[in-house]
């Protein structure tokens, strides 16, 4: 029943889309027991933003949460199969801060943690030793400005961060998740807390980003994965329906009826 | 137009009916704290004063003033502080931050609810088996305090568990999602936003320990010394021992006497609550989510 999409070394270089960043090879989470996701084979290549697309309790979630070994952070949470980031499994990440620190995340509801602006940005450089008071406001402003959120908080970086506005709050995640320095970002239906307009600017922001980012972006919004994604996976239920060109996907070139039957709107 | 029907208008009534209920319930907790204040100001208030504050207790601990004891009781409280508090906090750290939820983890919660529930009477016991006699520390402030650090340990304990449990787990995994260890993430996010609470904790435990009695009883208070402590292994005086000595055991004592003391140990527990409150408004102005 799975169309197991693996992507085989070959086929990459044909594309021209260089090394894999991120690389599954059945991949099945379980939670006490009870499946979450199942079999999922899949590969994220460099410089390329990788939408997700699929209904609540696919899976999708729990998908990025294993990929930078956030599964430790709960004991009910188990995950088996092979996950490689920069061509290494997961699991021989002897330093599980150091596979962490190489991946930004920004959660679904934003969280400003209770810092100033300023502290929140500087928070991933402090914490791999950054001290220079100079080298930080270099960091903060930049990581700032590519969030798109430096203009509107360069007089007040001395304020907290939980008190800005949703919208703000997540920019601030992304600048934080950007202040890591990632080899990859994952954004996990980021756009859920935020007003129309500051999501098209947030999605200028990844737009820019790919250049120099890879981005896998989990979006409950089927256009946004459309506008974005380089190439598009759908999970439903658990299983990793189909994978392809996000274009040729929603023209509705699709191996899988389900799939299209989601993207119009059929169902979910 | 809109009208409010029949079950509306009970509803409300019924609500109301609560609330004021509930509003009296909240009242009468008030009235012995309130009694209590103004009875001891009334007696004892005109007790205090320089001499009664700082001077030695004469004739027989019938006049004169009651330093000693409440030197005594600074000594107690702060050395009680000094032993309960790092241990304390960093159990809770372990227990809140770090221990998995495994049976080891819930059968130290438990002791520790256990070790809450302890009547302080067998703490003193317990204290004069195991520091005055076990350790030969004597009758001292050290035995004393450390009897008392060890009754007052569940309180800072649970406080600090409690304040620790309330940042919220969000904040944890962004940060961890960062790369950041369970350390760094405790000393940068976890600890600031639960200072005030692990404070209250300190400031209960401060209070339990001036005013308990029965555990230095034994360990390290005594009813009348002529002189001052010099170092943590002699015996003290203390306010709690000598309310209830010359409350109950000394003839003659003028009436306004005890409660001069009484008011006394409330004045130092208020003025810790006090510190503490505004510490916390100090703090609050700081930080906030």
């Amino acid at each position: 029943m799975v169309e197991p999409a693996v992507n085989t070394p070959g086929a990459q270089a044909a594309s021209g889309n260089g090394r894999n960043v991120v690389e599954i090879k059945n991949l099945s989470i379980s939670y006490s027991g009870q499946t979450a996701l199942e079999g999922v084979n899949l590969t994220v290549r460099e410089g390329e933003i990788f939408g997700i697309i699929g209904p609540a309790g696919s899976g999708k979630t729990s998908f990025l949460k294993a990929i930078n070994r956030m599964d430790l952070f709960s004991t009910a949470m188990e995950v088996k199969g092979g996950i490689r980031f920069l061509g290494r499994d997961v699991k021989d990440w002897r330093n599980v801060y150091a596979l962490r620190s190489r991946v930004g995340v920004v959660f679904p509801l934003p969280v400003g943690l209770p810092l100033s602006v300023y502290d929140n940005v500087a928070l991933a450089p402090r914490l791999r030793g950054v001290k220079k008071k100079a080298d930080l406001d270099i960091i903060v402003e930049r990581c700032l400005q590519r969030a798109a959120l430096w203009d509107e908080v360069k007089d007040r970086l001395d304020s907290l961060g939980s008190l800005l506005s949703g919208g703000q709050q997540q920019r601030l995640t992304i600048a934080r998740s950007l202040s890591q320095d990632p080899d990859l970002l994952m954004l996990d239906e980021f756009s859920i807390a935020v007003d129309p307009v500051t999501t098209m600017r947030i999605e200028d922001v990844l737009k820019e980003l790919r250049k120099e980012i890879t981005i896998i972006l989990v979006t409950n919004l089927v256009q946004q994965a459309r506008r974005l994604a380089d190439r598009t996976a759908f999970f439903l239920n658990g299983e990793c329906v189909e994978i392809g060109e996000t274009e040729a996907l929603f023209t509705g070139t699709v191996k899988d009826q389900r799939t299209l039957d989601y993207i119009e709107g059929r169902f979910g | 137009m809109f009208v409010a029907t029949d079950l509306n208008r009970q509803n409300d009534k019924i609500q109301q009916r609560w609330r004021i209920l509930f509003m009296v319930m909240t009242l009468l907790l008030i009235l012995p704290v309130l009694i209590i204040l103004l009875l001891l100001i009334i007696r004892g208030g005109p007790m205090i004063s320089w001499t009664f504050l700082f001077e030695f207790p004469e004739q027989g601990m019938t006049a004169g003033g009651i330093f000693p004891a409440l030197l005594g009781t600074i000594f107690l409280v702060s050395v009680a502080l000094i032993a309960s508090v790092p241990l304390g906090i960093a159990a809770a750290l372990y227990l809140s931050e770090y221990a998995g939820d495994n049976w080891l983890t819930r059968v130290i919660n438990l002791a520790i609810i256990n070790l809450a529930g302890v009547p302080s009477i067998v703490h003193a016991l317990f204290g004069v088996g195991a520091f005055v006699i076990f350790f030969g520390f004597g009758t001292s402030i050290l035995a004393a305090s450390l009897t008392l650090a060890i009754m007052t340990l569940p309180v800072v304990i649970v406080a600090t568990k409690e304040s620790l449990q309330a940042v919220p787990q969000a904040f944890r995994e962004a940060c961890w999602s960062m790369g950041a260890t369970r350390w760094q993430t405790i000393r940068r996010i976890v600890i600031p936003n639960a200072v005030s609470g692990i404070l209250t904790g300190i400031i209960l435990e401060v209070s339990r320990t001036a005013g308990e009695t029965a555990p230095i009883m034994f360990t390290g208070a005594a009813f009348f010394l002529p002189f001052l402590p010099e170092s943590v292994f002699d015996s003290t005086m203390a306010l709690s021992l000598h309310l209830y000595v010359i409350s109950t055991q000394v003839p003659g004592v003028p009436e306004a006497l005890p409660y001069g003391v009484a008011l006394l140990l409330i004045a130092i527990v208020l003025v810790m609550n006090a510190i503490s409150i505004a510490f916390r408004v100090y703090l609050r102005g700081k930080k906030k989510w």
